[in-house]
């Protein structure tokens, strides 16, 4: 196993996180914001393994695991809302989905 | 030893079953109900009275503890009556009167829409003044008291759809809450200092308490007697009273007469030994008496309405009351509302006849001539107004207030003064009774006069009248005939009179007395007698005027009142309009709708806006952690 720097990899999860962060930000279609927010978990995902391989220790591994199987449960119940909100509004533009407001 | 509650509750089933299921009986059964309990009350009542006198009970009283009522640490109240001489007597004159006046309002208040509803309250009223007088502790007669206050409101308004008359309704009963207040501080004082309130145990108790802490022994008695000047319309809370006439007669006779407003003088003479540890408030007791009994006699003198001149007449007779319990004279006082209550209550009955006949004409001056045309009722008038003028040696009420002449001079606490205002006030109310009579039944008629009248009408007056007259024969003054069966009775509750030692002869000041009502009399015939008449050429002065109008409204009390009290109290509520107090509320109020505000506007339903909000707050708390 080659060796690696720990640092490096976080950096690349931080540089990861932050693209997700601002694609939730700036995005305005629904879809890509969930799409935005899965890049943020794997950022997450990516820190956790890094910090389990530098303490060698499993749990590392365990949080991705449990990352991706929420992940795929998000994205399922995610885009089943998609699908209704565009039947409903017949956009999915969240600038235009703000019902909630006061 | 007979069921005592049997006594009141019979008029409480009367009143229960009314109450519930008035509206479903036919007038007869309401009839039958309402008089029909009043009267078995009554009947009970002179069986056991009867009993009672023939032989007396140990201790002089029968009790009758019916169940705990309440129970807090050391004071334990229960529904305890007692009967001895003095509530005998009281409650045969509520039974035995209360039973007359259902007679009597059986056909008075036929035709009214709610016939159950007057028998209901009548009937609730007779059991409140039962308890009232058979109470063995004053928080049963406190609730008696109260209740017989509640029955008096509802019957002032019974004809509840003129505003005139709720506003009397509201008046007896707020001006009688002021006395029940200081009564009420008055028992709490009386608990606090001797632990109970049980009559006897006060009685009992209160020499050797007070003779130990004299601290409260003249504010106790005060307060007591502040709750029984506004229950009987005394001076200064007795602007109530000529209102309350605003009720049926029957209520008037029965309530604002006889009953009710002598409950004072109970609550006093039941109270009397704290009374007599107190020389100032006796004092004060039989200044009040005197001062009230010439004020309303004054007034009653210039009254036009037959039922106000009555209540003013009830005012000043109940004033004679107070005088002959704040001059020590307890059986003198007692024996006055004994035979007042017979005449004031045919009085009354008799004005309510005079004013259905004549249409529901309540001025005297529009009436006239009813000698001839009702001449029944006119020889039942006469017979109370002569009572009530004390004529002497015939009728009833000489006897009772020649007694409280004789003693306000030659009792313990008398003295001249008292005796000077009182016999003007026998003038004075020989000279009104005298006024009443011939301007009522002499005279040409000026109204028309209807047909009223029937068995059951004249059955209760006769009556009345008969007892308005012989009713004073049972206690004679001792100079002319020894017989005292009244005062012998009620010296075993009450404590004898005692004379001052150089007292005047009692023969002079019955002269006097006795002069001074026919005096009055014939002042009376002179200013009113319709062919001399020379009142009505008086009456043009314009001084004569306003002295008229200042007697014909009571002594301006009520004006004075509305200065002193009312007009205040308005002028605080308007300046106060804008509540001070509710400003920091409204304050909290308006605080938070903008502070809803505020909150409301970050809430605009924009995805991006909320996850930057949630990004810097994380932030801001991860620089936080850094920093710190």
């Amino acid at each position: 196993m080659t060796s690696f720097n720990t640092n490096t990899v976080l950096i690349v999860a931080a540089i990861l996180f932050v693209l997700g962060l601002i694609g939730v930000l700036t995005r305005r279609n629904i879809i890509f914001l969930l799409l935005s927010a899965e890049i943020m978990l794997n950022a997450a995902g990516i820190a956790f393994v890094a910090a389990g391989a530098k303490w060698q220790q499993p749990d590392g591994q365990v949080m991705f695991l449990m990352i991706l199987a929420m992940a795929a449960a998000e994205v399922s119940v995610g885009l089943a809302l998609v699908l209704q909100i565009f039947h409903q509004h017949k956009t999915l533009d969240v600038d235009n989905l703000n019902e909630l407001s006061d | 030893m007979p069921l005592l509650a049997l006594i009141p509750a019979l008029p409480l089933t009367g009143f229960l079953v009314l109450f519930l299921g008035g509206r479903r009986f036919s007038r007869n059964v309401i009839a039958g109900i309402g008089a029909g309990s009043v009267i078995a009350s009554a009947v009970f009542t002179l069986l056991w009275g009867i009993r009672f006198l023939q032989s007396p009970p140990a201790g002089g009283a029968w009790t009758q503890s019916l169940w705990q009522w309440f129970r807090v640490e050391s004071l334990s109240v229960g529904i305890d009556l007692r009967l001895d001489a003095l509530s005998l007597l009281f409650v045969f004159i509520i039974t035995f009167v209360g039973a007359l006046i259902h007679i009597y309002s059986v056909a008075f208040m036929r035709q009214d829409r709610d016939y159950a509803r007057f028998f209901a309250s009548m009937n609730l009223f007779v059991c409140s003044m039962l308890l009232l007088v058979m109470a063995d502790n004053l928080v049963l007669l406190y609730l008696g008291w109260e209740g017989v206050g509640l029955c008096s409101y509802l019957l002032i308004g019974f004809w509840y759809e003129k505003p005139a008359n709720c506003y009397a309704a509201n008046k007896a009963f707020y001006i009688t809450r002021i006395g029940d207040t200081a009564m009420a501080i008055g028992l709490f004082l009386l608990f606090k200092e001797l632990g109970t309130l049980s009559i006897p145990g006060i009685l009992n108790q209160a020499p050797q308490h007070f003779a130990r802490s004299a601290s409260y022994s003249t504010l106790i008695p005060l307060l007591l007697l502040a709750g029984g000047i506004g229950k009987s319309a005394q001076l200064p809370l007795q602007t109530w009273l000529p209102d309350a006439m605003a009720g049926p007669s029957p209520v008037s006779a029965l309530i604002h007469a006889a009953t009710m407003v002598t409950a004072g003088v109970y609550l006093i003479a039941r109270m009397h030994g704290l009374f007599l540890l107190s020389p100032m408030a006796m004092s004060v007791t039989a200044v009040i008496g005197a001062i009230t009994l010439f004020i309303a006699g004054c007034s009653a003198l210039v009254q036009t309405d037959i039922k106000r001149i009555l209540a003013y007449s009830t005012i000043s007779q109940i004033g004679y009351m107070f005088l002959a319990l704040g001059v020590g004279a307890w059986s003198a006082a007692i024996f006055h509302f004994f035979t007042h209550a017979f005449f004031k209550a045919l009085l009354f009955l008799a004005a309510g006849v005079v004013i259905e006949a004549l249409h529901h004409e309540h001025n005297i001056f529009k009436m006239g001539g009813l000698r001839q045309k009702m001449p029944l009722l006119f020889y039942t008038f006469l017979s109370g107004a002569a009572s009530l003028a004390a004529l002497p040696l015939i009728t009833a009420g000489f006897f009772s207030k020649d007694q409280i002449l004789w003693y306000a001079w030659s009792a313990g606490n008398g003295n001249i003064l008292l005796w000077a205002i009182a016999l003007a006030g026998a003038f004075i109310t020989a000279c009104y009774s005298t006024r009443l009579l011939l301007v009522v039944f002499w005279g040409e008629a000026k109204t028309p006069v209807g047909k009223f009248g029937g068995r059951l009408i004249y059955l209760p007056l006769i009556t009345l009248a008969a007892l308005s007259l012989i009713s004073g024969f049972i206690e004679w003054p001792h100079n002319i005939l020894h017989l005292t069966l009244f005062s012998d009775e009620l010296q075993q509750v009450l404590p004898a009179t005692i004379l001052q030692e150089n007292h005047p002869p009692e023969f002079l000041l019955q002269g006097i007395a006795a002069t001074a009502t026919i005096a009055g009399i014939y002042m009376g015939y002179h200013w009113y007698y319709p062919i001399t008449g020379r009142i009505y050429r008086w009456q043009a002065g314009t001084r004569m005027l306003a002295f008229r109008s200042f007697l014909l409204d009571g002594w301006k009390f009520d004006q004075l009142y509305r200065t002193l009290f009312i007009q205040p109290f308005l002028y605080l509520t308007r300046i106060n309009k804008n509540d001070v107090f509710d400003r920091v509320y409204s304050g909290i109020a308006r605080g938070s709708v903008s502070l809803n505000r505020l909150f409301s506007a970050s809430q605009n339903g924009s995805l991006r806006w909320y996850i930057a909000a949630v990004l810097i707050g994380i932030l801001f708390i991860v620089t936080l952690q850094l920093l710190l």
